[in-house]
């Protein structure tokens, strides 16, 4: 009897194991941050692509009713790929796209922006890529969508797709 | 004049010395905290093994952290508010790992009780 006990206990704990490594083969294992709702932006000054000029990020989101942060780099292909829906979003009215150049050549970054258009409001720059990190960013391409109070609504990790774009006019609307 | 030259060069020896002093233990901290943190992009591997762009920005800024004043645990704090408990190499205790923390602590309680009763049932 005590042997039939110890052989369920030990059956049981087996496939308990067996289930919760089974289920966790098929469980992504790729960081996501969900928590990311309603955090409040990073302050950061940095300076302007175009005229080195300093430019703080809360001052130019407060009076924004949203925006958007899109770190970019001429170097990266998800960028030029996603480029064109920030394009299609930079007509949206209430919309205000800001960029933020990470680890870039200066002449390259203006030839992919003159090569390929300029979706931007303004463009930033985060020569070291400490900014991005701040922000809390891990990767480029990385978009965070922001209302007027600084809180950062949705955070979009890769390159921006076209139905994620829908879902930003979705929320603005 | 000439002792006054001398203690002139002592000093900017001195000065020089603490200076290095001081960069080897900031570089060391940098070091210490980028090895309990989870690189970004390589997920296996720790920020300080990392070669990725993203782990270097990173070094940078606790860099700049510890040259602001921070302390280790306040730039982990920093860190875990960014981009969550995830990021270190060592969570805090909290309702969804706790299962996790107390598992061996249990494993050992009903080891030693097996062990306990064997050596006590042998005499």
């Amino acid at each position: 009897m005590k042997k039939k006990i110890s052989y369920i206990i030990l059956t049981s704990v087996f496939i308990f194991i067996f289930i919760v490594f089974f289920k966790g083969m098929y469980k992504n294992n790729i960081y996501k941050p969900l928590e990311i709702k309603n955090k409040k932006l990073a302050e950061f000054s940095s300076k302007d692509l175009y005229f080195n000029k300093e430019i703080n990020i809360n001052e130019l989101v407060s009076n924004k009713n949203f925006t958007i942060i899109n770190i970019w780099a001429s170097w990266c292909i998800p960028c030029k790929l996603e480029h064109q829906n920030l394009m299609k979003l930079s007509k949206i009215e209430d919309l205000t796209i800001v960029g933020l150049n990470y680890k870039d050549k200066t002449k390259n970054a203006k030839k992919f922006i003159s090569d390929l258009g300029n979706p931007f409001y303004e463009i930033l720059t985060d020569p070291d890529g400490t900014i991005s990190i701040q922000l809390g960013a891990y990767g480029v391409p990385e978009t965070f969508l922001i209302n007027r109070e600084s809180e950062i609504l949705k955070k979009y990790i890769g390159q921006l797709t076209f139905e994620q774009t829908l879902e930003i006019k979705k929320i603005i609307n | 004049m000439r002792s006054l030259k001398y203690i002139l060069i002592a000093i900017f020896c001195l000065f020089i010395l603490q200076e290095n002093l001081k960069a080897n233990q900031s570089s060391f901290l940098v070091d210490k905290i980028s090895k309990n943190l989870r690189c970004l992009i390589c997920q296996g591997q720790s920020v300080y093994d990392s070669q990725s762009d993203f782990a270097l920005s990173m070094k940078l800024l606790i860099k700049k952290k510890i040259n602001e004043g921070n302390s280790e645990e306040q730039i982990y704090t920093y860190l875990k508010n960014q981009y969550g408990e995830w990021i270190v190499y060592d969570p805090e205790l909290n309702k969804k790992n706790l299962l996790l923390w107390a598992f061996p602590l249990i494993l050992f309680i009903i080891g030693g009780l097996l062990i306990f009763r064997k050596v006590f049932n042998n005499y």
